[in-house]
């Protein structure tokens, strides 16, 4: 039994859950795998977003299980073009939307969010090129990456998301190879490096963070961006049930720290006051790490702790300002 | 009034956006088409147009924003050439697909490699099948017309398709022509608002984009293909409406005393007008030949294109680009295919000239009609492929 602390807020959780909306407008139906927290992640998201939302989804298990025509589940207009190109479409219907405003076509007072979904190969890799460009015009619009650390709509082939050693079928682990061989790139420090006014990582498994950090986004006065865990059973080799278990020890651990840029302040947004937790707590549950000999999880706990120590330094550097 | 002045084909066809009162534009540079652009961002930037000018960082992502404004409901415009046309390619087939009556305006120039920044027809021969309407426009007042009556073929409930209009780089881009240019009262109102059926409207949720199961794949192509197949008869329409309004005629297929010739040299683009001065030529010495273009290129015009050389002996078709190892023009391919169901049909033959910037002087087409002739006399075709021109 994997025993992870539970969210901050603690036993005031109860009543804070009560005031998330009942209304859904990702709906049930979808054929996203058991345990899907991608899946969950959206459906938290746009309770958040309401339904004066436009939704842009790049091609990936998001857009594949919410919409095999004739069916859908969004209940808000969404819109699929392709693979690289969300967050360039999304710059187009939020131009459209401002100059529709301008025009009087649209009621001034009308707010219209926009929510960009890209799976981690169409944000990381092949998307990285349209979310730059459009980060850097300023398109106000909120992307959020569902991070399932491989391109698991084709059956798990390794990206740039993918964490160094975990076995993926064009990153197999075997006798020459360690699974995958370089580091996770970092999407929140490039996106950051846009000087865009908000940027987190999130988890489904943290709800009230996961919203409280959308709302944030979508209020923010620019373009926003949220790096969100999402774990995948399927990928990973991990029992769907543990799911939102396999979130919280990404987090405990520092494998996936929980953080915001709020206008360049960086914020550590779940307390450790033990410090990480042990690393293998997260690594061992999972198929596509089984291979890790103990120098390999070495190197990636040192690792871990490095990135961890730099984000409470950016912290304090950047909140004593 | 509309007044008639001197102004380069790119302005004109940038004033023709501004006149129709564009909303997003959506565009990258590339020689030669990057005049249109500029002066439709300097329009912007003086407040002569109220439009939103996305400077996009490839033209993948500008066809990408211009089907995003489009289905959020703004009137989109781009414009582009040769290498940028084949970045954007893949989305080029989603605009189509996705009922998105984008205009895009295509100076046409060769594609790479070698890399070559001047005029020929294999950039749009690239997207022959992308499923959007495309036309040929010869000169500097059909480039200026064509554009403006796009959207209103686009916009047609009817089509709800994305036009292209086709114009050769540098050759009319970069040139001075006289325009008759439409004050702006006077062209006030041709164009409806953008009003499409569906678009991305929170008070009317609509899903774009849906996965094309087997069980609906085909039926989905049938209906796109079923769509564009019967624009034909609204872009009549619009021309029909456009001759009565302004008096400037425009036809599916062009010809040029092609009515009693025996031989016909069919081309597209800007060429066509000089094929006009060869026919001349050769009339003079009796020879009774004529000459033809396919200006509307998609949906092609199968009827209209047998109607205009019903009577000839031998048609010689000038093809600017090659499909290699192949037929061995786009161009040529399609007119026999199109003629092989008559029962009485013309000879067909391909030429090939004008690739990467390769002037086509007087004689080249003189030599064209010889190849017609020749074939006429010794029932010999042309070799693949046959380039007028070429130096060996």
């Amino acid at each position: 039994m994997i025993k992870t602390t539970r969210p901050r807020e603690g036993f005031l959780n109860i009543f804070a859950y009560q005031t998330v909306t009942r209304e859904e407008y990702f709906v049930r139906g979808h054929r996203a795998c058991q345990g899907c927290g991608a899946a969950l992640g959206l459906r938290l998201i746009m309770k958040e977003a309401g339904p004066n939302t436009i939704v842009v989804n790049a091609t990936g298990c998001m857009e594949i299980i919410s919409s095999p025509y004739p069916y859908t589940s969004w209940a808000v207009p969404w819109i699929h073009v392709a693979f690289e190109n969300a967050a360039a479409v999304a710059s187009g219907v939020e131009s459209a939307i401002k100059i529709l405003r301008k025009k009087g076509k649209i009621p001034e007072d009308k707010e219209i969010n926009i929510i960009v979904f890209g799976g981690d190969g169409g944000t990381a890799d092949i998307g990285i090129q349209a979310l730059s460009g459009a980060l850097i015009r300023g398109h106000k619009f909120l992307y959020v990456c569902y991070d399932n650390e491989a391109y698991m709509n084709t059956g798990v082939q390794g990206s740039s998301a993918t964490p160094y050693g975990a076995s993926t079928t064009t990153t197999p682990a075997g006798k020459m190879s360690i699974g995958q061989g370089y580091w996770k790139k970092n999407l929140v420090e490039i996106t950051a490096a846009h000087r865009i006014p908000y940027v987190a990582t999130a988890c489904p498994s943290y709800p009230l963070d996961l919203m409280k950090k959308v709302r944030k986004a979508l209020d923010a006065d620019g373009p926003s961006f949220i790096h969100m865990f999402s774990v995948c059973p399927t990928g990973w080799g991990t029992p769907p049930e543990l799911t939102i278990r396999i979130g919280r020890l990404a987090a405990e651990t520092g494998m996936f720290p929980l953080y915001e840029i709020d206008h360049g302040k960086y914020k550590l947004t779940l307390d450790l006051p033990n410090g990480l937790r042990p690393i293998e707590d997260f690594l061992k549950v999972q198929k596509r790490f089984r291979h890790l000999t103990k120098e390999d999880i070495e190197v990636i706990r040192n690792r871990v702790q490095e990135e961890y120590d730099r984000l409470k330094k950016m912290e304090r550097f950047t909140q004593e300002e | 009034m509309a007044h008639r002045t001197g102004i380069e084909v790119s302005l004109a066809i940038a004033e023709a956006a501004r006149q129709a009162e564009v909303e997003v534009i959506s565009a990258y540079p590339i020689t030669p088409q990057t005049h249109i652009v500029e002066r439709l961002a300097k329009m912007v930037a003086d407040g002569d147009l109220e439009a939103d000018f996305i400077t996009v960082e490839s033209e993948h992502t500008a066809m990408s924003a211009a089907v995003g404004a489009s289905l959020a409901g703004a009137r989109a415009f781009t414009a582009t050439s040769s290498q940028g046309l084949a970045l954007m390619d893949e989305i080029v087939y989603l605009a189509s697909s996705l009922r998105t009556p984008v205009v895009m305006a295509l100076a046409n120039r060769s594609l790479s490699g070698p890399i070559s920044i001047w005029n020929d027809h294999s950039d749009i021969m690239n997207v022959r099948d992308a499923g959007w309407i495309s036309i040929f426009a010869n000169n500097g007042q059909e480039a200026y017309d064509l554009t403006l009556m796009a959207y209103k073929i686009a916009e047609d409930h009817r089509v709800l398709l994305p036009v292209m209009i086709s114009f050769d780089g540098f050759i009319l881009t970069h040139m001075i022509e006289p325009v008759c240019v439409f004050d702006d009262e006077e062209i006030k109102g041709y164009l409806p608002p953008f009003n499409p059926p569906y678009k991305a409207d929170p008070e009317h949720p609509v899903t774009f984009g849906p996965v094309g199961v087997p069980d609906i794949y085909t039926e989905a192509k049938k209906q796109q293909d079923f769509a564009i197949r019967s624009s034909i008869s609204v872009i009549k329409e619009v021309f029909a409406d456009f001759e009565k309004e302004f008096g400037r005629k425009y036809k599916p297929v062009e010809s040029y005393m092609a009515e009693d010739a025996d031989v016909i040299l069919l081309s597209q683009g800007s060429v066509y007008e000089t094929t006009e001065i060869a026919v001349d030529r050769l009339r003079k010495e009796g020879k009774k030949v004529g000459s033809a273009e396919v200006r509307l290129w998609r949906p092609f015009p199968f009827e209209d294109l047998r109607k205009a050389v019903a009577n000839a002996k031998v048609v010689v078709v000038l093809d600017r680009a090659i499909s290699f190892g192949g037929q061995p023009g786009p161009l040529l391919g399609e007119i026999r295919s199109a003629l092989y169901p008559l029962e009485k049909k013309p000879g067909v033959i391909g030429v090939t000239a004008g690739l990467g910037g390769r002037d086509i002087m007087i004689q080249d087409y003189e030599k064209m009609f010889e190849y017609g002739y020749n074939y006429l006399k010794t029932g010999k075709e042309p070799e693949a492929v046959t380039i007028v021109g070429l130096r060996e």
